[in-house]
């Protein structure tokens, strides 16, 4: 481990992934859960910057980061949107208690 | 030990256990807050792989936009004087054990795998080429970028406008 190795990013990166799915595994809370997915979204992005920097040595992983920083903004904010209807129609946000799709 | 080795376990600490407080917190407000951990720690790692532009657009979009959004959403969907647990989770067993196997099976293949040994490392400006790239190589994605987003805005308005019913 030290920070001119591409081990070391690559150990971090897997463990806040292996950290997003166990949140996204066992959270019954949908805003819990989207933010399991931005945990996953870093930690593919800490991998692109860091072969990026370890490789090529052009830009190409960072514009890829780039791009998935944008559509994580997207879908955060169509996934609150989400949640937030939700929680106007079925008074809770728990996933299990909203099942249906419509009233 | 030098110091920038010393600052990197550092970054590295913050981002592994605010993001471990995400996975395991039983008050989704504390989930919420560390997340901010997360983010700054992952900045940070951008900043020791070179990466400036990527370390600020981090820091803009995800510390002063999503964490911001997931803040208001958890606050409009909370009632955040209860102290009790709001941040419920089952399975956890199964899937501590999954997710055990995994991250053995990821770090071993980082470890086996014979990477190329890393080249003279420089620490330059990369506004610049990634500004040429998206208006040279990357123009068709960089235009459909601002289509999606366009569509995302317009599809969060319509999905949590407030419904009249007649």
């Amino acid at each position: 481990m030290s920070p001119n190795e591409l081990t070391s990013y690559l150990i971090i990166g897997a463990i806040l992934f292996v950290l997003g799915l166990f949140t996204v595994l066992t959270r019954r809370n949908a805003i819990s859960v989207l933010m399991g997915v931005e945990l996953i979204l870093n930690s593919a992005n800490v991998n692109y910057v860091a072969f990026s920097h370890f490789g090529s040595g052009n830009a190409d992983g960072q514009i890829y980061a780039i791009f998935v920083i944008m559509l994580a903004a997207a879908e955060a904010a169509v996934g609150l949107a989400i949640v937030l209807a939700i929680y106007q129609l079925f008074h809770t946000i728990d996933v299990e208690a909203a099942e249906t799709l419509k009233e | 030990m030098s110091l920038s080795t010393a600052v990197f376990y550092l970054v590295a600490l913050i981002t592994v256990v605010s993001a471990g407080m995400v996975a395991f917190s039983r008050n989704i407000i504390y989930s919420a807050f560390s997340l901010l951990g997360t983010f700054m720690g992952v900045a940070g790692l951008y900043v020791f792989l070179g990466a400036d532009f990527v370390a600020a657009v981090q820091l803009l979009i995800y510390v002063g936009g999503i964490l911001v959004l997931i803040l208001f959403a958890v606050m409009l969907t909370h009632r955040i004087t209860d102290v009790q647990v709001t941040n419920r989770a089952a399975g956890r067993i199964p899937a501590l054990i999954l997710i055990g196997a995994l991250i053995y099976l990821l770090i071993e293949t980082i470890k086996v795998t014979p990477w190329a040994k890393a080249k003279e490392l420089t620490y330059a400006p990369t506004t610049a080429s990634i500004g040429d790239s998206f208006l040279s190589a990357y123009l068709l994605p960089f235009e459909l970028a601002s289509l999606v987003l366009l569509g995302a805005m317009i599809g969060a308005v319509v999905l949590s406008r407030k419904e009249i019913k007649e």
